[in-house]
């Protein structure tokens, strides 16, 4: 009976559902309650946020600093959960074989994926909150046109690097994977446009900086929240990051 | 109700940069309410063998096939019914070991009584430690209980007596038996012909990713007794002897230094063979047995016979 196949179908899809959010929930403890995940998650980059208001750093960018210094902030907060938080984690329950026993369970390799997407969202809700809190105590007034545009800027960001963490934790030793994550997270928010305008970078990184996921974010967050502006451009290289970082994790990820 | 695994892979390749066939076509079937074991030494394909079963790698060739669905991106509905456990355990070495459970259990529909389940592997004993901490044994016990979380109609278990201490190893087998009992499809792998004499029902012997020999253990021991209906005598004395020459039916090496092992034993003539030997060379054994045949000798028999092959 169509009827009954429809009930059946439902229901697996709320227990598929389900089983996300318990996945999810138990990858968001997992997170923040490892003390090393909450010194990159929070503490530095509340040191990024105090270091760059108290000093003229970004004084071009904006005429108040927390006005320029929080949208970078934000981006970095993106690239230590999605990138290097998550993919170390991943990089070591790969080692541990978790990730093959859990794919063994009903949740499968889909749902665990998707549980750890679920948690970086989570996470870096939690990260908005602490850092833009702090922010607006400190005077940050985002303009009010560009919300939209960052919520979209940092959901995408957030899966475009989740996709590259992914990719690094499944291909390389988890050694490898926290030595290249953590790297990479310092070079970016240096020169990698997270922190400061990618224009900043020398000149003959120039062409590639304009294209990394990290300067379409910083970038354009910062224009939507210093000034209003929406960044198609932004929001069309992290679409193409997300799509090629994904298929490149789906395609060469190890689960052993 | 018959819920029939029934398994038939060709080659399986392991990425080491080129292609390697680890299994030749391995061909097993398990039953529910029944032990059926994978007995093979190191390398011999098994855990390869349950991984194709599980579904985490996919078979080159040949069919596969879990309670009548392929295992391989299988129906979290299919998964339900399934429970693994993994030689290195793959658990995330983090938490305590109660929570976990609680979480993998979380994911199965009719999910198993865990307070008795982890009451019965003595898990409480280390509650409060992380499972980084635990020990080997402690974590195998583990690593069973979450199998049997989801309270599951077949189970995989790779390796679970190893690293037990005796008392666990006891009431490991006691549980496997009870499951049995209650008609659970029990799979299983072990390179102790020790384990695989005690608790399976049914025994595939795999070597070098082939089949070799199957059957119940009497069939194996009687069935290989028939062809060659040959004792095996050892002995402990000084090591490196010069070995004697002896008739050709009779084979006698030092398995490991002072540990000799005569083969092929048929007549109180053979014994005479050895005595006779030890009398021309003033030797006194420290240890002498002879032993009936165990599922040890078939394996070693085949294992013999391959590298002849060879």
């Amino acid at each position: 009976m169509p009827t009954s196949t429809q009930a059946a179908t439902a229901a697996n899809a709320q227990g598929t559902l389900r089983r996300i959010l318990l996945q999810g929930r138990y990858e968001t403890l997992g997170m923040i309650s490892n003390g090393e995940q909450l010194v990159v998650a929070v503490v530095l980059p509340l040191m990024a946020l105090l270091g760059l208001v108290f000093t003229d750093l970004l004084k071009d960018v904006a005429a108040n600093p927390i006005d320029a210094a929080a949208p970078g902030v934000l981006a970095l907060c993106v690239v230590s959960t999605a990138f290097t938080g998550q993919g170390i984690a991943t990089g070591f329950d790969r080692r541990y074989g978790v990730l093959r026993f859990l794919s063994t369970t009903p949740l499968g390799r889909a749902g665990l994926i998707y549980g750890k997407v679920m948690a970086v969202l989570v996470v870096l809700f939690l990260q908005v909150v602490v850092i833009g809190g702090t922010a607006l105590l400190l005077g940050w007034r985002p303009a009010p046109a560009g919300i939209g545009w960052a919520i979209a800027l940092l959901v995408l960001g957030a899966a475009a690097f989740t996709a590259l963490g992914l990719l690094v934790a499944g291909t390389v030793r988890p050694e490898a994977t926290l030595a290249i994550t953590n790297l990479a997270w310092v070079l970016l928010a240096a020169v990698g446009g997270i922190l400061f305008p990618s224009t900043r970078a020398p000149a003959y990184l120039q062409p590639i900086v304009d294209l990394l996921p990290s300067a379409a974010l910083g970038d354009s967050l910062r224009a939507a929240l210093i000034t209003g502006t929406g960044s198609v451009s932004g929001i069309l290289i992290l679409l193409a990051w997300t799509i090629i970082a994904g298929f490149a994790a789906t395609r060469w990820f190890k689960w052993n | 109700m018959i819920e029939d695994l029934l398994k038939d892979f060709g080659p399986v390749p392991a990425l080491d940069g080129r292609m390697m066939r680890v299994l030749h076509g391995i061909s097993l079937k398990a039953n529910a309410g029944s032990v059926t074991t994978i007995l093979g030494s190191n390398g011999a394909g098994k855990s390869t063998t349950l991984a194709c079963a599980q579904g985490l790698l996919r078979p080159n060739g040949g069919t596969v096939r879990l309670l009548g669905e392929d295992p391989y991106g299988a129906s979290p509905a299919l998964r339900s019914r399934v429970g693994v456990m993994l030689q290195d355990g793959g658990l995330p070495p983090s938490l305590r070991p109660i929570p976990l459970l609680r979480h993998v259990a979380s994911f199965y529909r009719r999910p198993a009584d865990l307070d008795a389940l982890i009451e019965r592997l003595g898990i409480n004993e280390f509650a409060t430690t992380s499972i980084r901490r635990l020990s080997g044994g402690q974590k195998q016990r583990v690593a069973l209980a979450s199998a049997l979380a989801g309270n599951p109609e077949v189970v995989f278990l790779d390796e679970p007596s190893a690293g037990l201490d005796p008392q666990s190893r006891q009431v490991v087998f006691e549980l496997i038996g009870e499951l049995r009992e209650a008609g659970m499809c029990i799979v299983l792998t072990t390179h102790l012909m020790e384990d695989a004499q005690k608790l399976s029902d049914y025994v595939y012997i795999i070597d070098e990713g082939r089949n070799v020999a199957q059957g119940t253990v009497s069939e194996l021991t009687a069935h290989a007794a028939h062809e060659t209906p040959a004792q095996a005598v050892t002995f402990t004395a000084e090591a490196a002897m010069m070995l004697p020459a002896l008739p050709e039916h009779l084979t006698l090496a030092e398995a490991s230094p002072g540990h000799y092992r005569l083969d092929g034993v048929r007549s109180p003539g053979d014994l005479a063979e050895l005595t006779t030997w030890w009398t021309r060379e003033g030797v006194l054994p420290h240890a002498l047995t002879m032993q009936p045949r165990t599922l040890e000798d078939v394996f070693l028999e085949i294992a013999d016979k391959g590298n002849n092959a060879n």
